[in-house]
């Protein structure tokens, strides 16, 4: 059994979503490839080289695939599957785009956002926002799975996997890149981040977010947001936290005037610790929150952050 | 422009899934079904494309059992056109939906289709990007707004990073995301109105697809429960709390 996974990366840096899709790649048994696609992938093979487990790396490097977008990764990688049982990649956005494309012309379903490996064939994934764990066995001669890169532990770096480059996409496009507009930021990624503090209708507007940015300065924390914050405009779209939004995990989640909506806590309730700060002692957020404080915001989170202080962070 | 919008019944996102007992799936006896919020979103850009005078003629379709025409209503009562009813009680997976979709893209000349990006029941993100690949089109996956010009269509994405924009040339596939528009209240006038809209009746066999399962479901069962936990006074306490009994600051 072989098995390609699929890298996430800028173009310079791999990405840590990367080494939770090795992992769970290797727990379906088997040779593990990496696949870097990107432009001026040199750098970023370099890196996924270093994964443990992992046998090869291929690079693929062309204009055309700085964005990965869902045509040229096509191209790509259908062909490749002929050497492959599996393909797996982590379910962010980029991935999410191509993926069924890719199931598509293998004639395959895809298995999306998988949070349990039980063997080659047969996977674990929350459907109904996470309210229900549907295990699903596949019968497709190929299997095509995202994987929702939470629930897996990453990849070690004391590998020396071999490297090759493989020849140009050809082809002619019919979707073109025009731009992007990127939120700038010199905290940890949301996902990634060992703290989480996020912000819901109750902050009030946008401006009322610099409360939470001196604790998660204090924390080292990402921020992040219900999608009714996104939706009043408060925060860019690519804070919302949620069933529709990102998917986070980590070792403290801290919501402030988040009600706890069911598509909000299917994001966050993975979290090892949650804490919540929310006026409504009956919000159900406080149902799934190790520390709940019931209380007026505007006047906890000065606290909280003088509080912090005090403790010596 | 014809425009060709896929939406699905599922459980209303308002209602609390419930495993059943014997672990074989989700309870959908007796409890609230309504279209799925990001086909609702679809419904509503097909409509204001129509009125902008962009798209000639919408079509709304629906792969599912009797009642999913309750569904089609809906989207022709906040104006969409007519409707495709493809009559199924099977549970079908997107691959199937796909093929369907396919066929009934290419027998109705559709130059569009917008559809949502997941199906907030089985939470899959996948038929829109299959369908892209039957057809061979492009596609404009979670779209926060688009802007039609000529033959091609201008999408603004949202991306795990913020935004990005990619042009398409159509005909082409476009999902939807939260932040594409707000979906319009149908009226009661317009209510009375779709009940005399055509809706065509198929089923899967028409198309000759296959649309066999690929998965099978061992089994389903509730998601890990959280203990509850407790109410701290105030902020010093919270700050204790998470430092000395939980060491996670
Ligand atoms: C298709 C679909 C997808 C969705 N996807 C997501 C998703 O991915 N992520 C997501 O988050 N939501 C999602 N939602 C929305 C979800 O259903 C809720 O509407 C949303 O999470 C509510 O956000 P909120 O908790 O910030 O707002 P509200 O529910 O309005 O809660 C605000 C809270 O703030 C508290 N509050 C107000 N003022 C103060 C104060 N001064 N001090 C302390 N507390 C205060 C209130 O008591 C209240 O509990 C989705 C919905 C749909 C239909
Ligand atoms: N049974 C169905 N009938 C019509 N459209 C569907 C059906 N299932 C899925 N779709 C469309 O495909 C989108 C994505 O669904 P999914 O891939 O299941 O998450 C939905 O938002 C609908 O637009």
């Amino acid at each position: 059994m072989a098995i390609l996974v699929i890298a996430e990366h800028d173009n310079k840096d791999l990405k840590d979503a990367t080494h939770k899709t090795v992992t769970a790649a290797l727990s379906m048994g088997g040779d593990v490839d990496v696949l870097v696609a990107g432009k001026g992938v040199k750098d970023v093979m370099g890196q996924a080289v270093k994964i443990d487990g992992v046998r090869a790396v291929l690079g693929v490097d062309h204009k055309v695939l700085e964005r990965q977008l869902a045509e040229a990764m096509e191209v790509v990688i259908v062909p490749l599957m002929g050497d492959y049982d599996a393909v797996l990649a982590p379910d962010t956005t980029t991935h999410k785009n191509y993926m069924p494309r890719v199931a598509a012309k293998l004639d395959v379903q895809q298995i999306s956002s998988v949070t349990g490996v039980e063997s080659a064939d047969t996977f674990v994934r929350p459907i109904y926002a996470g309210n229900a764990m549907a295990t699903v066995k596949s019968s497709d001669a190929k299997k095509v799975v995202t994987v929702r890169t939470t629930a897996f532990a990453a990849a070690g770096e004391g590998g020396s996997a071999s490297d090759k480059m493989l020849a140009d996409p050809a082809g002619s496009y019919k979707s073109e890149y025009i731009g992007e507009e990127l939120s700038k930021s010199d905290r940890p990624e949301l996902t990634a981040a060992k703290v989480v503090i996020s912000g819901g209708r109750g902050m009030g507007s946008g401006e009322n977010f610099k409360l939470l940015e001196g604790i998660a300065d204090k924390l080292g924390a990402a921020m992040g947001a219900s999608r009714a914050a996104v939706d009043a405009g408060f925060v860019p779209n690519d804070w919302q936290v949620g069933q529709t939004g990102k998917a986070v995990a980590p070792a403290l989640y801290i919501a402030v005037g988040i009600s706890g909506a069911i598509q909000h806590l299917a994001g966050m309730k993975d979290s090892k610790v949650i804490a919540a700060i929310n006026k409504d002692e009956d919000a159900p957020i406080f149902q799934v929150a190790d520390y709940g404080l019931v209380a007026d915001l505007f006047k906890a989170l000065p606290e909280f952050e003088a509080e912090l202080g005090k403790a010596g962070l | 422009m014809k425009v060709l919008v896929p939406v699905k019944r599922v459980l209303d996102y308002n209602v609390k899934a419930r495993v059943k007992s014997d672990n074989s799936g989700v309870d959908l006896a007796n409890v609230k079904m309504s279209m799925n919020p990001f086909d609702e979103i679809a419904v509503e850009e097909a409509v204001r494309l129509q009125e902008a005078g962009t798209a000639a003629e919408t079509i709304v379709v629906s792969i599912g059992p009797a009642k999913a025409q309750e569904t089609i209503r809906t989207g022709l009562a906040m104006g969409i056109d007519r409707g495709v009813h493809v009559q199924t009680d099977e549970d079908l997976e997107p691959l199937a939906i796909a093929k369907i979709l396919k066929s009934v893209a290419e027998a109705e000349g559709a130059d569009l289709v917008v559809m949502g990006k997941q199906a907030i029941d089985n939470d899959y993100g996948a038929t829109g990007g299959m369908l892209a690949a039957m057809l061979d089109w492009p596609i404009g996956s979670a779209a926060n707004s688009v802007e039609h010009d000529g033959g091609a269509m201008t999408v603004v994405k949202e991306v795990d990073g913020g935004l990005q924009t990619v042009k398409l040339t159509l005909p082409a596939v476009v999902t939807t995301d939260l932040r594409l528009n707000e979906p319009r209240y149908a009226t009661l006038p317009n209510i009375m109105k779709a009940k005399k809209k055509p809706i065509e009746a198929k089923t899967p066999a028409d198309y000759s697809v296959d649309t066999a399962p690929r998965l099978t479901t061992v089994k389903v069962t509730e998601p890990a429960a959280r203990k509850a936990g407790i109410k701290v006074e105030d902020a010093a306490q919270l700050v204790d709390k998470l430092k000395n009994e939980a060491g996670v600051i």
